[in-house]
C-alpha cells in the first residue's frame, strides 16, 4: 500500500488537521508515514494544504508531483489539483462549496456536500472529517475504527464536545462515498 | 517507548530534554519556533532552566555561560539567526567548551524566506565564525533520526569540548512522523561534570575559561592543540549512509530532507533499470571524504543536489579528486527538489557521460582510420 494524498482548503477549514488525524491513524495501524504542511504566512481565509504519504515502506520524500488521492474542500483547491492527480487516482471534493464539471476521465471523482453532513450533524467545520470519512471509504487505506481512535486521542481539548458528532461525520462521509461510487470501480 | 506521531522541532526537544538538558536559551523564528515553544512548557514543568532571550546574540552567549558552568545547555535558530551567533560560537570554540545548537534553514540570504534551505552549509561547516575551527554538524533526515542524533549530542560535544549543530532543514522541522524517543537521562551529577568547568573553586585551584590569549604563542599554542583535536574528530566522527552503492554505476550525494528525497529517485531509476545507488552523507563536518573517494572510483559519475547554489558540492569534489565526473542539481529560495526533477538531471548525466564515451570512441577509431591511411 503506498497512498499519496494532499488535502487542501481554506485556512480554517480544517485540511491540515484531517491530514493530521490520517497520519496518527496510519501510525497506529502499523504504517509508515509523513505528514507535511504548508506553511507559509497562512491565515484564515488564505489557503492551506499538506501532504500526507501512507505506505507499507519507508517514505522517501515526504512531498510529491502527482498524488493518488486529492482531498479539495474549496475551489481553488479543486482547480489547482485536478490536474495533477495522477491518472488512476481519485479526486475528492466539497460539492456543498463548488458547482464544478470534472475535466478528466482517467481519474474518479467523489463529490461530497460536505457542509451540509456536517451542518445537519451541527457543525458545519466537521466538514474537513465526512470528506476523510469519503477518502477511507474510497479507498480503504485504513479500517474507519482506526481513525475513531486516533479522533479519542488527538481532538483538541477545546474540540471534545464535538467527539460524538466528528465520528458520526466520519461514517456519514464514508456512507455517501460508498453509496456513490460507481459499479465500475466497486 | 512506543512510535509515536512527532513534529520534527517537538520531536527535537523532547530529545534534547531527555538527554540530560539543563538550560535553553532561545529566540523565536520560524520554521524553528515550535522547539522554543515546547521547551518553554516542559522545561520549567522539569524544574529546568528555559530562557527567551532578548536575542539571538544574547541566547548563544547564555549558551557559553551556562556551558562553562558545566552544565548540558544548548539554542535553537533558524539561519538569520543562526547568523547572529557566529561571534559567540566563536568564543565558545576558542573556550572549549561543549555546546549544542539546532539550526533549522530557511531559505537565504538575508531575510529570505521560511521555507526548507541548505545554504546554510558553508556557514556551519566552514567555521561557524572567526578563527580557525569547525564544529561537528550533524545532518538528519527523518524526524527519528534527528532524535537519535540530538540524543547523543551533549556527550559527543563533551568527549572534545566542542560544539556540536544539529543541522536540519525548516520542512524537517514542520513535518510529522513517526518517532521512538529514548529513555529520559538525568541531569550530570557534580561528579559527571567536566572538572574545567567554573563552578566555584573553595579547595581547588581555580579554573580560568577564556578566549582571550594575548600572547602569540601560547594562542598558537591552542590553536595547535585546537587542530590536533579536529583531526582526531575527523578520524573517529564520519558518519554516512549507503543505498545501493554495490553495483552502482551512478551516485548520488545529498544530505538531509534531499537525502530522502533522493532515495525515491533511487527507487524509480532502479525500477527502470538504471544502476544508481546513494550516498548520504550524516556527518557534513567531518564530511566522510575516504568513503566517497573510494565509490568515486566505481562510478562513472556522481550527481550532488542540495537545497542550495551548491555548497556540499565542494567537499564532494575535494573527496572525488577529479577521479569521476562531478554534476551538480540544486533549488533555491526554500523551493525543494521533487523526485522526478532529480530523475531528469540524472538522466542528463547518464546521457553526458555515454556521449563523452562514444565521442573517445570515436576519436580512438578516426586516429585509427586516419593512420591506416597515412600507412597507405
Amino acid at each position: 500500500m503506498h497512498e499519496e494524498i494532499i488535502f487542501s482548503g481554506f485556512g480554517g477549514q480544517g485540511a491540515l488537521f484531517a491530514g493530521q488525524l490520517l497520519a496518527y491513524a496510519a501510525v497506529d495501524a502499523g504504517k509508515h508515514v509523513t505528514w507535511i504542511p504548508s506553511y507559509g504566512p497562512e491565515m484564515r481565509g488564505g489557503t492551506a494544504h499538506c501532504t500526507v504519504v501512507v505506505s507499507d515502506e519507508p517514505i522517501g520524500s515526504p512531498l510529491v508531483r502527482r498524488p493518488t488521492t486529492v482531498v479539495a474542500l474549496n475551489l481553488p483547491s479543486f482547480d489547482k489539483y485536478e490536474n495533477l492527480v495522477k491518472p488512476g487516482g481519485r479526486l475528492i471534493y466539497n460539492s456543498s462549496l463548488m458547482d464544478v464539471q470534472p475535466n478528466r476521465a482517467d481519474i474518479r471523482y467523489v463529490a461530497v456536500p460536505a457542509n451540509e453532513i456536517g451542518e445537519t450533524l451541527g457543525n458545519v467545520r466537521q466538514a474537513n472529517v465526512v470528506l476523510l470519512g469519503a477518502f477511507l471509504a474510497t479507498t480503504g487505506a485504513l479500517p474507519l475504527d482506526v481513525v475513531e481512535s486516533a479522533l479519542d486521542l488527538h481532538l483538541p481539548e477545546r474540540q471534545r464536545k464535538y467527539l460524538a458528532s466528528n465520528k458520526a461525520a466520519l461514517r456519514q462521509g464514508a456512507a455517501h462515498a460508498l453509496a456513490t461510487l460507481t459499479p465500475a470501480y466497486t | 517507548m512506543a512510535r509515536e506521531l512527532w513534529k520534527g522541532n517537538e520531536a527535537i526537544a523532547e530529545a534534547a530534554i531527555r538527554a540530560g538538558l539543563e538550560a535553553y536559551f532561545g529566540y523565536p523564528i520560524t520554521p524553528q519556533t515550535e522547539l522554543l515553544e515546547y521547551m518553554s512548557a516542559r522545561m520549567p514543568a522539569l524544574g529546568r532552566v528555559f530562557l527567551q532571550a532578548e536575542s539571538e546574540v544574547a541566547s548563544i552567549n547564555m549558551v557559553y555561560g551556562a556551558a562553562s558552568g558545566g552544565a548540558r545547555a544548548m539554542s535553537s535558530s533558524s539561519s538569520p539567526g543562526i547568523s547572529l551567533m557566529q561571534e559567540g560560537l566563536s568564543y565558545i570554540a576558542g573556550s572549549e567548551i561543549p555546546a549544542v545548537l539546532v539550526d533549522i534553514m530557511r531559505g537565504g540570504p538575508g531575510l529570505g524566506n521560511i521555507q526548507p534551505s541548505q545554504a546554510d552549509y558553508f556557514q556551519m561547516t566552514r567555521s561557524a565564525g572567526h578563527g580557525d575551527f569547525h564544529p561537528i554538524v550533524l545532518a538528519p533526515s527523518t524526524v527519528q533520526e534527528a532524535v537519535d542524533i540530538m540524543y547523543d549530542a551533549f556527550p559527543l560535544a563533551e568527549k572534545y569540548r566542542t560544539i556540536v549543530i544539529v543541522a536540519a532543514d525548516g520542512s524537517l522541522g514542520q513535518m510529522m512522523e513517526p518517532a521512538e524517543m529514548p529513555p529520559m537521562r538525568s541531569v550530570l551529577t557534580e561528579a559527571e561534570r567536566g572538572a574545567w568547568a567554573v563552578r566555584g573553586a573553595a579547595g581547588r585551584p581555580k579554573n580560568v575559561i577564556t578566549s582571550l590569549f594575548l600572547n602569540e604563542q601560547e594562542l598558537e599554542t591552542l590553536n595547535l592543540r585546537l587542530q590536533e583535536k579536529l583531526k582526531t574528530i575527523q578520524m573517529n566522527e564520519q558518519r554516512w549512509e549507503e543505498v545501493e552503492t554495490e553495483d552502482a554505476r551512478y551516485l548520488l550525494v545529498a544530505y538531509g530532507t534531499v537525502g530522502r528525497t533522493c532515495k525515491t529517485t533511487l527507487r524509480e531509476a532502479r525500477k527502470q533499470g538504471h544502476k544508481v545507488g546513494l550516498f548520504r552523507p550524516i556527518s557534513l563536518w567531518p564530511f566522510p571524504t575516504p568513503r566517497l573517494r573510494e565509490l568515486a572510483d566505481q562510478v562513472r559519475a556522481v550527481l550532488v543536489v542540495e537545497m542550495s547554489a551548491g555548497q556540499m558540492l565542494d567537499d564532494v569534489r575535494l573527496a572525488v579528486e577529479g577521479r569521476c565526473p562531478v554534476e551538480f542539481y540544486g533549488r533555491m529560495g526554500g523551493v525543494m527538489p521533487l523526485p522526478d526533477e532529480i530523475l531528469e538531471a540524472l538522466a542528463e548525466v547518464e546521457a553526458k557521460v555515454k556521449a563523452e564515451v562514444e565521442a573517445k570512441v570515436k576519436a580512438k577509431v578516426d586516429t585509427k582510420v586516419l593512420s591506416l591511411n597515412l600507412n597507405l
